[in-house]
């Protein structure tokens, strides 16, 4: 029998079989090795909101199925390819790292299946390479968006030269570009670059090298970089203040920082200490479920499954098919935790930037003082292209070690 | 004779079956091939020549890199030009290996494998930094696969069949290669190298042009590592890849050749498999790993000889 | 550059060392007594810092927390060796897969138990400053690394130069054979070292957690820099270690300092190089 023929009769079989009022999600995220924590919040935030709506989506029952991508791009495309082809999901959900990002989405391209980047930042995913991905949409955000906002704050703020230690991938060149471009747009000068390899924890060579006499040091830490680097800075004596990317002081690495963080500055477009009711009523249910103060792994891939449960919301519960989801997808205008989100036309988030502090205080009833994120100043509807209007953003090159240029490093 | 009339006969089984089987399936099927590929290459150095190598990810690396790079660089490999692609691959992983080899093949023993650890490190090493070219840790995604002569290997099926025929190629150049008098030589040297020397050989010019050719199947290997995965990153060439192989050659059996391609299935398995079933299956696979190597230091195969090759 | 510059940068290469050298030192002794290529070494290192973290939120006491954790993982390194690499004989390649297949074991083993955050040892506040000597911080917790690795390596260095067993495990290292034809217990030293090189690596772990933290990865990121300096330095050799260590640790600081670009050779192309030249390592030999 051809085997054209016979998938036909199985598909007729199941389409009558799979009724509406069934949705399929998988959900991609490393389970093992050195993210497996970051991949267990990412799988948490989405079940905690699934549960909150005991598996139902406006009619719809989920199936959620979890894969572990272990954090490497060929793991990435097996498991897409499985919960695709083998377990028929109408969508993925998540990958972590920017390179699984770029791993499954020619597969949602060749699969025409929707695919929800929850966390990968990778800026061109959804700019310069987005026409090859028409089946991808993005709910978390872009490297460089929150850090556009926080350069200008920098300059608005005094600080006039600064020094970036950034962690040298193209997560770390793309927060750090980003920041620059506002900084010296707005004034500020980049005096330094550092680029420490990803994964360092030792920073003796490179903080002798930090030229002292920087106003501030902007850093793009990463998991054990986090925590090492505001340590060491302090060992060393060196006094200059940390302005911080969006994973150098987020909640995923804050519990286990100490007093050396307090008056760090960062950005993100969300904070655990954002005092806002839907914000404290999250924070509050998550910690009591999974002992542990949400993070925005899990704050994106809770607002993901909000997101999709709006839309099916508009179904009435029966999937739309591909394309009309990401349609009715970045037509939304949600109130998150994270606050007001919508979308732009390269299917990339518009929402608030946070710019944070680390303070030691109690938030939210809890009795002990602890380290927090306060927010200290919001930009609102920021987009992926700051101020600078999609299409000359477009055309400078994607932000990397080398751009913005560094003019002032002599 | 007979053990080489039974695995093609199991591949002949699964070729026939594959229009069946599901596309998932056929993906895993194809990962498994393209894995034994690269383990026959480190079957050649350990379980015929005797050398531990930790770094033979970095040959399949540069196969798959250099595909890439043709590919979305300079638009050659997807029509008639994939063949001459596998060459250059080939060649790439061979050039490599020659070069490496100069270093390498001075140590025996552990040093050979912190040698290639090392070699393969370095690799990783620029394939991270070489942003321009590498896409550093991002990676170069391929395109889509090459058609030529109406066939369109961006359909899973034929990608397979084609992968398969690369496989038993691979096989009977290898088998032949082994079972030849330098084949023999070289498990001399495994058994004896110092009796070897006494009686003439030019030990490291064997073990030297062993680890060249078993660059070439890892480019070769690499090429189609690029086209199944569509995506090449610097965590292929990572030392944990390596290790991988190396462990898929003890499991199946050294000094077999087709213990590699056992070895590939059962971990491929137990990988990609057995971990979308149950959570706890890193367990599975580390007491596999332990039980072989206690109880079979034949691997897999040794179950069907009772004995070394 | 100014002298303090190169003073510091010296400062924290040596410091680095010391923590390299408290890595390395077990696994050369057990390369040098069993001929072992122990892969389960980063293992060890990470199981120590995870213990001693259990220990520091069971009793609050870091200092409690050294020598149990040490302890713990010396047990199970005895463990290892007793039931799983005593039978394999003595070979050399089938011991190395043995150990790696139990790294994979005890990796997924410490993620079930502790979870995968990145998780850092704080020291007591007591070594948690910086003293200023002559215009230069130098942290305490550096000073600390380098006093204990250097008193580890002479009390090593002792055991092994004046004492019975130290004598015994030296012989075991130059001749097996001869030693057991004089009633040396070979079997015995073997179990003993590798306990002792599973101590080493746990008191590093929890040594270094202060330092490089404590998180799933962790062990096969020091594996490879471990295996470095016990190559450069010599296989068996544990004057090598040192000698290894201050040089992996000096040059690993001096490369990334003054040449980033090479960040990622600094440590993989001296060892090729210096294999290349001399297979058994700087101090070592065959």
């Amino acid at each position: 029998m051809n085997r054209k023929v016979f998938t036909a009769i199985a598909a007729l079989a199941l389409s009558t079989g799979t009724s509406a009022q069934e949705l399929k999600i998988g959900f991609l995220a490393p389970m093992t090795g050195i993210f497996a924590q970051i991949g267990k919040d990412m799988e948490n935030g989405f079940q905690m909101y699934l549960d909150e709506q005991k598996g139902n989506f406006a009619g719809a029952k989920v199936t959620f199925i979890v894969e572990d991508e272990e954090g490497k791009p060929p793991v990435g495309v097996r498991k897409a390819e499985k919960l695709a082809r083998q377990d028929n999901v109408q969508m993925l959900v998540g990958g972590l790292l920017a390179s699984t990002g770029y791993a499954i989405a020619p597969v949602s391209t060749r699969l025409k299946t929707v695919y929800v980047l929850s966390i990968a930042a990778a800026d061109d995913l959804t700019q310069r390479d987005l026409k090859e991905y028409p089946y991808i949409v993005r709910t978390s955000w872009s490297s460089s968006q929150p850090h556009h906002p926080l350069g200008k704050w920098a300059c608005e703020n005094g600080y006039k030269r600064v020094v970036t230690v950034g962690a040298d991938y193209a997560f770390g060149h793309e927060v750090a570009g980003g920041f620059q471009k506002a900084f010296e747009d707005c004034g500020g000068r980049v005096i330094q670059k550092i680029w420490p390899p990803l994964g360092t924890k030792d920073f003796g060579p490179y903080i002798p090298t930090i030229k002292r006499d920087a106003d501030a040091v902007f850093t793009v830490m990463v998991g054990p970089m986090a925590l090492q680097f505001p340590k060491q800075m302090q060992e060393a004596g060196i006094k200059t203040p940390l302005i911080g990317g969006g994973t150098s002081y987020d909640e995923f690495v804050l519990p286990s920082m100490g007093d050396e963080v307090l008056g760090h500055v960062s950005a993100l477009q969300y904070s655990a200490a954002l005092d806002t009711p839907k914000n404290r009523e999250f924070v509050r249910k998550y910690r009591e479920k999974y002992g542990k103060v949400p993070s925005y792994y899990s704050e994106s891939n809770y607002t993901t499954a909000q997101m999709i449960h709006e839309v099916m919301k508009q179904t009435k519960g029966r999937w739309p098919g591909p394309e009309k989801f990401i349609a009715a997808m970045t037509q939304l205008k949600l109130e998150a935790v994270r606050g007001p989100v919508r979308f732009d036309d390269m299917r990339n988030p518009i929402q608030n930037i946070y710019i944070k502090k680390v303070e030691k205080k109690r938030m939210f009833g809890y009795e002990k003082d602890e380290l927090w994120n306060t927010v200290i100043q919001t930009y609102p509807d920021v987009s992926q292209f700051w101020t600078y209007g999609k299409d000359a953003f477009l055309k400078q090159p994607v932000y990397s070690r080398d751009f913005p240029p560094c003019k002032y490093c002599n | 004779m007979n053990r080489i009339a039974i695995l093609l006969g199991v591949l002949g089984i699964v070729a026939l079956l594959a229009p069946f089987a599901g596309p998932f399936v056929i993906l895993l099927l194809a990962h498994i091939l393209v894995l034994g590929i690269v383990a026959m290459s480190v079957d050649l150095l350990l379980g015929y020549t005797g050398l531990p190598s930790l770094g033979q990810a970095a040959y399949l690396g540069v196969g798959a890199y250099l595909t890439a790079i043709l590919a979305t660089k300079f638009g050659v490999g997807l029509g008639w030009d994939f063949w001459l692609v596998i060459a250059l691959g080939m060649a790439a992983g061979a050039a490599t290996a020659a070069f490496f080899g100069l270093f390498a093949i001075r140590a025996s023993g552990v040093y050979f494998l912190m040698i290639t650890l090392a070699l393969g490190m370095c690799v990783w090493g620029l394939a991270y930094r070489w942003n321009s070219l590498t896409g550093g840790d991002n990676g170069i995604n391929m395109r889509g696969r090459p058609s030529f002569a109406g066939m369109r290997l961006a359909d899973d099926l034929t990608f397979f069949y084609l992968v398969l025929a690369f496989f038993i190629a691979s096989f009977f150049a290898l088998h032949l290669l082994v079972s030849s008098p330098f084949g023999k030589s070289l498990v001399g040297i495994r058994e004896r190298e110092l009796r070897m020397r006494i009686l003439g050989y030019n030990t490291w010019l064997h073990k030297y042009i062993a680890f060249v050719i078993a660059g070439a199947f890892g480019g070769l290997a690499g090429v189609l590592w690029a086209h199944l995965n569509g995506i090449v990153s610097p965590s292929d060439v990572l030392l944990p890849a390596s290790v991988d192989v190396l462990l898929m050659v003890v499991l199946g059996g050294p000094g077999t050749l087709a213990g590699g391609l056992i070895g590939a299935g059962v971990v491929v398995f137990l990988r990609d498999y057995l971990a979308t079933v149950v959570p706890w299956w890193q367990y599975v696979l580390g007491t596999v790993y332990v039980l072989t190597i206690l109880y079979m230091p034949s691997g897999i195969m040794g179950l069907f000889k009772g004995g070394k090759a | 550059m100014d002298a303090k510059f190169w003073l510091i940068q010296i400062f924290n290469g040596v410091s680095y060392g010391a923590l390299l050298f408290l890595l390395a030192s077990g696994l050369t002794l057990i390369f040098g007594v069993m001929r072992i290529v122990n892969l389960s070494h980063g293992a060890y290192f990470l199981l120590g810092g995870y213990v001693a973290l259990t220990v520091i939120k069971a009793s609050g006491s870091w200092l409690l927390a050294i020598p149990i954790a040490a302890l713990a993982v010396a047990a199970i390194g005895l463990v290892m060796e007793r039931i799983f690499l005593r039978p394999l004989g003595f070979d050399p390649l089938r011991q190395v897969l043995l150990t790696v297949g139990f790294a994979f074991l005890f990796q997924q083993a410490a993620l079930d138990i502790w979870g995968g955050d990145n998780l850092i040892i704080q020291p007591p506040p007591t070594l948690s400053h910086s003293v200023v000597v002559g215009g230069l911080h130098l942290p305490i917790y550096r000073i600390f690394m380098i006093a204990l690795a250097a008193a580890i390596g002479l009390a090593l260095w002792f055991a092994m130069e004046r004492t019975r067993i130290g004598a015994m495990v030296r012989a075991t290292v130059d001749d097996a054979e001869m030693a057991r034809g004089v009633g040396i217990d070979t079997s015995r030293v073997s179990m003993f070292i590798f306990a002792l090189g599973a101590f080493l690596a746990a008191l590093g772990g929890v040594i270094g957690g202060a330092f490089l933290g404590v998180y799933p990865g962790l062990d096969f990121e020091v594996l490879p820099v471990a295996f470095a300096v016990v190559i450069i330095g010599g296989m068996g050799s544990l004057a090598g270690a040192a000698v290894g260590s201050m040089l992996v640790g000096l040059a690993d600081n001096f490369g990334k300092a003054l040449f980033p670009e090479v960040a990622y050779f600094s440590l993989y192309a001296p060892m090729v190089l210096i294999l290349a030249m001399k297979p058994t390592g700087l101090l070592g030999r065959e």
